[in-house]
């Protein structure tokens, strides 16, 4: 498990400024300044203009703080990357990303402005959206295509409208490309990251759809308002019992270790290597997500 | 009969004298239909009511703010005065808002020269921080209103109250019982005081009901006349329906916290009594407690205030016991007041006066206030906008402040452009040594004077801050507003619940 938490990663267009002002105070993992489909084409250079200054002159902490640019076959997605480079975000996320070769492309626009603007080779990671049929099968190459990619995810409306279906509650059309996008992020050792419930008020299945995800092996989702953000924490929040079996796997096999012994037996059940992963990795997610204390921005 | 010989008789009554039936009022033997319609009481209009009353040159005359901004009787009776030639009159609303503002023409022909009200809006306070008038303003709180009343500070001539229902000898209510359909504003509680204390006292309804209007906000005791109008006002104005729950994610963020805080602060136990506004902010925060009294299987012993409808939710669910109401902020609370027994009506006094023998303002564990401004000393500003224009109201927030054990003020950090935590409110409206904590959307400060509840917040693992820290927050995202200009005159006095000058309110500078 890398270093971050990104439970939730909270859009903000980047034509609003009381949106981009506040973003920090809701508590999502990463905060995700949006100059692509949320903003009107008549007014993206309003929003790279303000989320360049948003990123360069306010203080958002420690969040983690991610640009969706406009994709660079439109023209604009350039001009995106030349302001936002230099204005130092930690993720870079490519949207419409169909082959290896987009991020590859992207990645060297990247470099090459990191370069120009003095700023060191590799700082700026990436992300990479999944949002077509092509897309998703082309996964694992995209997933391995570039030491920058911090993660890969799915972006549901522009997939389903490419498929011909239609969005469900449940999901059931989205089910091939989520399998295919968490496996191939896991199999590159990188995050696999939601897509956006859009009907604000159905926390109910929201919650739903969040329980499916963590499920799935996705480490968090992409939210649209920030009332989103606690109920999927909560989601990805360990259960009290799923917690104590945890610690008590780990005392297992801290004493079958000490015997000099790799399996233990608890409750009558082997303990073996994976058991143990699985275990560490919930109660690293539980140090990780316990109340975080307020930042002084 | 020698009454003379009756021992000690001067001494246990000082004003006897002998029976003589011919000084009594003569026995009424009115036949039974017409007792059934009619009373001496009922006058046909407001203009017969206003020389009944013998309203003079300089006197004072009052009236309630329970119809809000759908008021017609303040414009009513004041331009039936003006009609009549009287002038040079105070007049002393318990509030006054955006409707009142053709108050503006009497004010420049003279009927009106001095006001007093606890809040002032719209183009009416436009003029006013503009310099309109001569004589200041002055404001005062709902409790230091109540007390200026009792302690004679405050005189009232003549009190105009328009009710929703009255009977012909003037029982009236905020409601009527016999017809669904007519205005509502529930609570009269700040009518009652007025009532009470007015020399003449005129009810001004559209629905004029039977003997007796039972139960009654005032008693047919304190009336002198009725007057029946078409409408005393537009019942869109007077209730805005339904309170609705926010889904605003700031209010509800701040709101949260403000839960958070009351929960930690030790005010939380079983049995507490509580204060909530009507914001966003406020009707989220009794949500978020709420869940955490059913959570914790705890009980409010009463809420105070200005009432709504989640207030009487929690009420009817068995979760506050009983509810002290001298205002009903939405038509839910205005018919729980028709409906239910424990829903009690309160007066101005009752609720919050300084003077009189126990406010309930005094029992109160905690309070949830706004504040357009507060500054590093916790002082808050309810009156003044950023501009400097008067456009807020004082209400009851610096006696519910004092009042309380626990007063958390809840506002965002910044409005648009605005830093709310600033150096200096423009306005000081309540004292800072009254305020306990203020919650934001980016930190919780606490009064450095309850350094134990400072504690508590910091154990339960609240994003407890100074407010010298927000401030400079807040300074750091929209900079440093440039002071406002004012001129030297001074157009408002804010006077504090105990009747002493706390803060000036000056004619703004305008180029």
């Amino acid at each position: 498990m890398s270093g971050r938490l990104r439970r939730s990663m909270l859009f903000v267009p980047g034509n609003n400024p009381g949106m981009i002002r506040d973003a920090h105070i809701y508590g999502s993992d990463s905060i995700m300044f949006d100059l692509e489909d949320s903003v009107a084409i008549t007014e993206k250079d309003t929003a790279r203009f303000l989320v360049y200054k948003a990123l360069t002159t306010l203080n958002y902490g420690k969040k983690e703080l991610v640009v969706r640019i406009n994709d660079l076959s439109s023209g604009i997605g350039i001009m995106d990357l030349e302001a936002i480079v230099r204005a130092r975000p930690d993720v870079i996320r490519l949207p419409k990303t169909e082959t290896a070769q987009d991020v590859i492309d992207c990645e060297r626009e990247i470099e090459r402005i990191e370069r120009e603007a003095g700023i060191p080779v590799g700082s700026t990671g990436m992300m990479a959206a999944i949002e077509s049929a092509i897309g998703v099968l082309n996964a694992k190459e995209i997933a391995f295509s570039s030491k920058r990619l911090i993660g890969i995810a799915l972006g549901a409306e522009d997939y389903v409208t490419d498929l011909k279906a239609t969005r469900s509650p449940e999901g059931i059309e989205l089910m091939f490309a989520r399998g295919m996008i968490v496996n191939a992020a896991k199999a590159a050792g990188i995050m696999a990251l939601d897509t956006v419930y859009s009907d604000v008020n159905n926390e109910e299945g929201f919650i739903a759809e969040a329980t499916l995800i963590r499920k799935m092996g996705f480490d968090g989702k992409s939210v649209i308002n920030p009332r989103q953000i606690r109920p999927l924490h909560a989601v990805f929040t360990p259960s009290e019992r799923d917690l104590k079996k945890a610690m008590a796997i780990m005392d297992a096999i801290a004493e079958a270790n000490a015997r000099g012994s790799g399996v233990a037996s608890l409750n009558g059940k082997m303990i073996d290597k994976p058991i143990v992963a699985r275990a560490q990795y919930l109660l690293e997610l539980y140090e990780r997500s316990k109340a975080m204390p307020v930042e002084e921005v | 009969m020698d009454i003379t010989k009756i021992p000690h008789i001067n001494e246990v009554s000082a004003f006897h004298g002998e029976y003589k039936p011919e000084d009594c009022e003569k026995k009424s033997t009115v036949r039974f239909d017409e007792r059934q319609k009619a009373s001496r009481k009922v006058l046909p209009s407001i203009e017969e009511a206003i020389k009944r009353s013998g309203l003079k040159d300089g006197m004072t005359i009052s009236f309630h703010h329970h119809f809000r901004n759908g008021d017609y009787v303040v414009n009513m009776v004041v331009d039936q005065i003006a009609k009549m030639g009287i002038k040079n009159l105070t007049l002393a609303a318990s509030s006054l808002t955006d409707c009142h503002w053709p108050l503006i023409d009497h004010i420049k022909n003279g009927v009106i020269n001095h006001i007093e009200t606890s809040g002032l809006r719209g183009k009416l306070a436009e003029e006013i921080s503009r310099g309109l008038m001569d004589f200041p303003i002055i404001f005062r709180s709902h409790g230091g209103r109540a007390a200026a009343i009792e302690t004679e500070e405050l005189h009232i001539d003549v009190a105009f109250l328009g009710a929703p229902s009255c009977d012909p000898y003037g029982n009236a209510n905020g409601y009527n019982r016999d017809d669904e359909n007519s205005s509502c504003c529930g609570s009269l509680g700040y009518a009652k005081l007025d009532a009470q204390h007015a020399d003449k006292c005129i009810v001004i309804t559209d629905h004029l009901v039977n003997f007796p209007n039972a139960p009654f906000g005032i008693p047919e005791s304190r009336v002198d006349w009725v007057v029946v109008v078409d409408n005393i006002g537009d019942p869109k104005g007077i209730m805005s329906g339904a309170t609705r729950y926010t889904k605003n994610p700031k209010e509800l963020l701040i709101a949260k916290t403000a839960a958070d805080v009351i929960e930690a602060s030790g005010y939380f136990e079983d049995n507490f009594s509580m204060q909530m506004g009507s914001g966003g902010a406020s009707l989220a925060t009794a949500r978020f407690l709420r869940d955490k009294m059913i959570e914790k299987d705890i009980k409010c012993r009463f809420a105070l205030g200005g009432i709504t409808g989640q207030i009487v939710q929690m009420h009817e669910e068995g979760l506050v016991k009983r509810i002290l109401d001298v205002q009903s902020f939405d038509l839910i609370a205005a018919n729980s007041l028709k409906n239910n027994r424990f829903h009690q009506q309160i007066d101005a006094s009752y609720y919050a006066s300084y003077v009189n023998r126990g406010a309930a303002v005094n029992q109160l564990d905690f309070v949830i206030l706004s504040a357009l401004e507060i500054d590093v000393d916790f002082n808050v500003n309810v009156m003044t906008g950023s501009d400097g224009v008067i456009r807020g109201a004082v209400g009851g927030h610096p006696d519910t402040a004092a009042g309380a054990s626990l007063t958390v003020v809840t506002a965002p950090l910044l409005r648009g452009r605005i830093p709310t935590v600033c150096e200096r409110v423009n306005t000081i409206c309540t004292p800072g040594n009254t305020i306990d904590v203020l919650v934001t959307d980016q930190g919780v400060a606490v009064n450095p004077n309850r350094p134990e509840l400072k504690e508590k917040l910091i154990a339960a693992g609240l994003p407890v801050t100074t407010i010298e820290k927000l401030k400079e927050r807040a300074e750091k995202v929209v900079g440093k507003p440039e002071p406002i200009q004012y001129k030297d005159r001074i157009v408002g006095v804010l006077m504090y619940r105990n009747n002493t000058v706390i803060d000036v309110i000056r004619q703004i500078k305008e180029d």
